[in-house]
Order: structure tokens, then C-alpha cells, then sequence
């Protein structure tokens, strides 16, 4: 990881003062342990703040749309997707892009290791391969890193970028017979009753903040159909229909667009599982279209497009 | 009143002593973090908590109140009447509150409870409630309580503090609904001195361990709006996706909307929290938005607390530093590097 972060702060300083961009998106370190803050550097006396660790879980796609100028963006695997899928929906134009790509053994899951203190609070942490090394008042705590990565990164099949400019290191090997979908198996076996109770029971704690929506790269809608006030066409309150309102409608917004990157899910500030949602729809996707969102730059997203020869075994 | 002392083993019978006479809200574990919720057995409060997740406001503003109701009946000649919809509003006591949340109710008093407006529910709650607080002895990393007026064991907004000195909890009442809450319970002893020195060691320890993280005074002599159209706010507002987190967890953030929700022939008309990270909370009927850009309404979040709040009500930050903002930013927004931005002598780059 240290790694990563000389050469991303090699390739900002080159790019600044060549010229090749105007600005460069990347993380600085946080204030916090298990938290990194998405950065944009104007400067080459900048530089010297990017920062590169298993804490860069949010996704950097999420800073391009609208953006005038000529940027390069520090890009994981899922970053990458999220990339191309901007690039087909025309929300950023690849000439303006330059894409350090990050080849990337996952992200950690700082839910998880916050779970497993038991309410002993991190003061520091400190990454060395393949450890975490985490200190507090009074203990001092090793975590290994692989055990810990976010629950999308577990099952991850594309680590490495789909679309760079240069890459900030060797590819790494993707993982292989991965099963990305026990847990959607899980639920599409339950009863329609049971079912309804644990889409309530996953969503209880929602407090419509939107965290998951905003830290979502594909939500770039002008207006989200939950602000449209002229007429209201959703309630604001946190009554389990306005709520599953929003989060189902979100999921289906991002049907055969959404890469599993789990920005969403890590910006839950109540720790919810909202990829549940959206990784049923991925999965429908890849069966009906055997479609996988921001892998291929030229092939259009299956639910903007109409080939004569999609599956479509639901029509009937 | 001098303070006083009950052990551990005893200190069960006394919320059930509580339980029996008010309604009684605790910090309660429920999924991977605590709340306050209303306990049905002694045992549900865990005072062996850091904090609850969200701050205790909803407990006077609640996330989505139901103000009145209405019928829409044709005919009825009630119809379309606003009638004000049942609270309980029965004695209650809020037990194992953290000093700086309790702090933040008077913070939000200037607002909620003026002389010229009084939001009737907030200060019929506030009335009605009982604070017991609970002295922070750990504090968390991402606590500044001491560097914006408050502290660990402040005593301003609560009635009663506790201590937890280890073996027992000693009680400091503080005002006259404190001493009425604690006159109905028994089974307390006079504090012995080693607790007494025990206690002064776990504030000074507490109090040390948070030190003074920044100096918030030159914000309040800076002019207004040097620090409006400072630079900085580019950098700061970058990460933001503006979500409402931030004021959703905060105590001290109390913007709400009113709408109404109508179900076949019956309306309510509900409060519900809102927030300025929100586009469409400026959203203007016209269709102007006088904080379209996300800079202005970061900027707006952070000025508000830090600058127009003390610079209106003589009072201090609107913010008592429990750091829930810092720890939940999904992008790592630090309120305590914005400070330290907007007190800082000269913003131009070297």
C-alpha cells in the first residue's frame, strides 16, 4: 500500500506539472482510524497529502460527473467500472480522463473490526501487508486483513482496472469460482411472508439520511425521485412504506449499472446491508442479459438498449 | 444537597424505584449500537455505554412527529379542522444522558423556547423531563467537548449527574426537579472520601485525556464575512456528498419541514427532521435555490454552528463536541480541521 502511495503522488506531481490534467482526485489521510477523505488536488505543492491504504473504499467514479476539467482519478477495479459506466451514460468524457488504475486486494471492512473490539474504541491503526495493527487506550489488537475485507470485496472479480491510462502497479491475480450470491439465494428461498419481514427488518434502522444514495456513483440524477416536491412523490417520513419505497426504487434505478463497488453500504451511518437490494438486481441482470455493469466499454447497458437476441425468458 | 453514593449491586432498585413513578428512557443495545428507548426492565439500561449512535434530540424533536390530524370527510363539519394529536406527555426521566447531549437541549432552547415563540411539544418535554446524566470517564478519540465550553462532567444541562467511580455511583443533584426525582428513591449512603477522591481522579483524567483540541475564540472576533468567502471552503466541501448524516446524528441540528400526509379521508400534519445538506431544503417555490451548490450548503452547516449561532445568541458554538459527525462522515469531514481552518489567523497559502 505504501507502495501506492509514492507512485500516486509520482504520477500527480508528473501529470500537474506536465500539464497532462488540471486536477487530480485521490484520498488523503483521515482524522480517524479505518477512514480515508477523497481529495482533489489543484497543486503540485499538494501532492504530497494523497494517500493510499485499505481505507479507500468510497468510490473516487462518484466525483466526476460535471466535472469541466481535465482530471486524472486514482481508479480500483470498481472505480474503473463505474468509470465506463459514466463514459456510456455520457456523464464524463474520456478524453478528459486520466485514470491511474489501482489493482486492488480489496478494501477492510471497518464495521466488522469495530464489531470484533466490542466497544473498545481504535486510536490508531497501522497497515503492514498483511496485518492491521490496531492500538487503543490500554490494548493492542493485530487484524488480518484478508479476514476483514468488506463483504463485496470478499467476492470480487475484478480487481483489477477495466480501462487505465497507467497502472500504479502489477495486476493482481483475480479471484477465482467465486459464488457472489449465497446470500441472495438465501433470501429468494424464503416465503413471500418472510421475505416481507426481512426487508423490514434490514431497513428498521434507516433514517433517510441518503448517505447510500449520495455516495453511489450511478445516483447523478438532477433530481432523485424521493426530492421531486412539485408534485411529492415520495414520503419523507421513516414509515417502513416510505422508506422501502425509497431503497427498493434506488435498487431498481441501479439494475445492470451497479458494480458491487459498496461505496453505499459503507457510507450507512446505522449499518445497513444495502447491497442486499442491489445485488439481487445484478444478479437478475446477469441471468436474463449475462450482462455485467462497466466491464465492457463498448457494449450499452441491456436495460438501455434492445438486441434481438437478449434471453428474455419472462416473456411470455 | 451534598452528593451521594449507592453501590452497584443497589443501583438496579433504583431505577426500578424510577420505573414505578415516571417513564423512564435509557441508553438501550439494540442491533450494533445504543439508543434511547423506553425501558420495560431494569436490566435493558446498559450504563456501560460510550454513546448512543444517534444523539438523544429525537427524544424532544422526534425524527417524524404527527403535530395534528384532520378529516377530510365531506360533510363532517369538523372537516379540515386541525386538531392537535395525542402526546404523552406524562413525567419521564431520562437516565444515563451524557453531559455534552444534555448541554445541547440548551443550546436548542434558543430556538425552540423564546420569548416571542414557544414550540409548545419541545418545551412541555423539557418540562416534563428529568435529567440524569452520566460523566463521561473514557472519552472517545473523536470527543472536544472541553474545547467548546462543555466537558466530561459538566453539570449545565442536567439535573442530576452520576458518577460511575467503579464499585457504585455517586449523584450530584443539581436542581429542584433533580432533588424531586431523587426524593422518591431510597437505599443511598453519604459518599465516603476514598470515593470522593476517587471521583475528582476520574475527572481530572477524563478531563486531561481530552485536552483543548483548538481555540474557537478568534472565530467569534473574525468578521463575518472574511470567513463566508474564505478559500477554504473549496477544499473543505470537496469529499462532501452532502447525505445527512452529519445533521442527523448531531444534537445540536434542529431544522425541520412540515408536511402533510393524507390517507383516504384523514390527514396528518407531521414534523419531520430536515437537513441543510439537502438540495431541497432551500428549494424556493419559484424555483430559485439560493444554496444550489454543495460549497454553499457545507458551508452553510459549519457557519451556522461556528459562526452566525454565537454570533447571534452571545452563547457559544452550536456544537458541544461529541464527535458523532466525525466518526459517521461516510467521506471523513472533520468539524475539528474546519475549526481549526476558520480560527486560523491567515487563510491566504504562504
Amino acid at each position: 500500500m505504501r507502495e501506492y502511495t509514492e507512485r500516486i503522488r509520482e504520477a500527480a506531481k508528473r501529470l500537474l506539472s506536465e500539464q497532462r490534467v488540471d486536477t487530480v482526485i485521490g484520498f488523503r489521510r483521515g482524522t480517524v482510524p479505518f477512514m480515508n477523505e477523497p481529495f482533489l488536488v489543484k497543486s503540485v505543492d499538494q501532492v504530497d497529502q494523497l494517500y493510499w491504504d485499505s481505507n479507500c473504499g468510497i468510490n473516487l467514479a462518484n466525483y466526476l460527473p460535471k466535472r469541466t476539467d481535465r482530471v486524472a482519478v486514482v481508479a480500483k477495479g470498481c472505480d474503473s467500472r463505474n468509470i465506463v459506466v459514466h463514459l456510456l451514460e455520457n456523464q464524463i468524457k474520456r478524453d478528459q480522463l486520466y485514470i491511474l488504475g489501482a489493482p486492488c486486494r480489496g478494501m477492510v471492512d471497518k464495521r466488522r473490526m469495530m464489531a470484533d473490539l466490542k466497544g473498545k474504541e481504535p486510536l490508531h491503526a497501522e497497515e503492514n501487508g498483511k496485518e492491521i495493527k490496531v492500538s487503543g487506550r490500554g490494548f493492542q489488537v493485530t487484524f488480518d486483513r484478508q479476514t476483514y475485507l468488506q463483504s463485496n470485496c470478499a467476492i470480487c472479480t475484478h480487481r483489477n482496472p477495466v480501462v487505465y491510462d497507467e497502472l500504479l502497479g502489477d495486476p493482481v491475480e483475480e479471484q477465482q469460482g467465486v459464488d457472489r450470491y449465497p446470500d441472495v439465494r438465501r433470501i429468494e428461498a424464503m416465503s413471500v411472508d418472510e421475505r416481507w419481514r426481512y426487508f423490514q427488518e434490514l431497513i428498521a434502522p434507516c433514517i433517510r439520511c441518503y448517505a447510500c444514495r449520495n455516495a453511489c456513483p450511478l445516483c447523478y440524477c438532477p433530481t432523485c425521485f424521493v426530492d421531486e416536491s412539485r408534485p411529492q412523490w415520495v414520503g419523507k417520513t421513516i414509515d417502513p412504506t416510505d422508506t422501502l419505497t425509497f431503497h427498493f426504487l434506488r435498487a431498481y434505478h441501479v439494475a445492470g449499472r451497479c458494480t458491487d463497488c459498496g461505496s453505499c453500504e459503507r457510507a450507512c451511518p446505522v449499518g445497513i446491508e444495502v447491497r442486499k437490494f442491489t445485488k439481487k438486481l445484478e444478479k437478475e441482470v446477469k441471468e436474463l442479459y449475462g450482462y455485467e455493469a462497466g466491464v465492457t466499454p463498448d457494449q450499452r447497458p441491456p436495460l438501455d438498449t434492445f438486441k434481438p437476441g437478449d434471453p428474455e425468458p419472462f416473456i411470455k | 444537597m451534598s452528593d451521594i453514593y449507592i453501590s452497584r449491586g443497589k443501583f438496579p432498585e433504583i431505577i426500578g424505584q424510577l420505573m414505578a413513578r415516571y417513564r423512564v428512557y435509557a441508553p438501550v443495545l439494540k442491533g450494533e449500537y445504543h439508543e434511547f428507548a423506553k425501558i420495560e426492565k431494569t436490566e435493558e439500561a446498559d450504563l456501560g455505554y460510550q454513546n448512543t449512535r444517534l444523539s438523544p434530540k429525537g427524544l424532544f424533536h422526534p425524527h417524524a412527529e404527527r403535530m395534528f390530524e384532520y378529516s377530510l370527510v365531506k360533510d363532517d363539519p369538523q372537516a379540515g379542522i386541525l386538531k392537535e394529536a395525542p402526546k404523552d406527555f406524562s413525567p419521564r426521566v431520562v437516565l444515563g444522558i451524557r453531559p455534552c447531549d444534555a448541554k445541547a437541549f440548551q443550546l436548542d432552547d434558543v430556538n425552540f423556547d423564546t420569548t416571542a415563540y414557544q414550540d409548545p411539544w419541545w418545551v412541555r418535554r423539557r418540562q416534563t423531563t428529568t435529567l440524569i446524566g452520566l460523566a463521561c470517564n473514557e472519552p472517545c478519540g473523536t470527543c472536544f467537548c472541553t474545547s467548546l465550553g462543555t466537558g466530561p462532567f459538566d453539570t449545565a444541562g442536567l439535573d442530576v449527574l452520576l458518577v460511575d467511580t467503579g464499585e457504585g455511583y455517586t449523584a450530584q443533584v443539581l436542581t429542584q426537579k433533580g432533588k424531586d426525582v431523587v426524593g422518591i428513591t431510597s437505599g443511598w449512603e453519604s459518599v465516603s472520601r476514598t470515593v470522593s477522591e476517587k471521583m475528582e481522579g476520574l475527572r481530572k483524567s477524563a478531563e486531561d485525556s481530552l485536552g483543548r483540541q483548538f481555540d474557537f475564540d478568534p472565530i467569534k472576533q473574525k468578521d463575518m464575512l472574511e470567513l463566508f468567502n474564505a478559500s477554504f471552503w473549496d477544499e473543505v466541501q470537496f469529499a462532501c456528498i452532502n447525505c445527512g448524516t452529519c445533521t442527523f446524528l448531531c444534537p445540536t441540528c434542529w431544522c425541520f419541514d412540515i408536511q402533510d400526509e393524507v390517507w383516504g379521508d384523514k390527514g396528518d400534519r407531521i414534523r419531520l427532521w430536515d437537513s441543510c445538506m439537502f438540495p431541497l431544503f432551500t428549494f424556493h417555490g419559484s424555483g430559485h435555490n439560493p444554496r444550489s451548490q454543495k460549497l454553499q450548503r457545507v458551508r452553510q452547516r459549519f457557519m451556522h454552528k461556528l459562526k452566525y449561532y454565537p454570533d447571534k445568541y452571545h452563547n457559544g458554538a452550536a456544537c458541544v463536541g461529541c464527535g458523532r459527525c466525525v466518526k459517521f462522515c461516510p467521506v471523513n469531514i472533520d468539524i475539528r480541521e474546519v475549526v481549526r481552518r476558520m480560527s486560523a489567523t491567515c487563510v491566504c497559502p504562504a
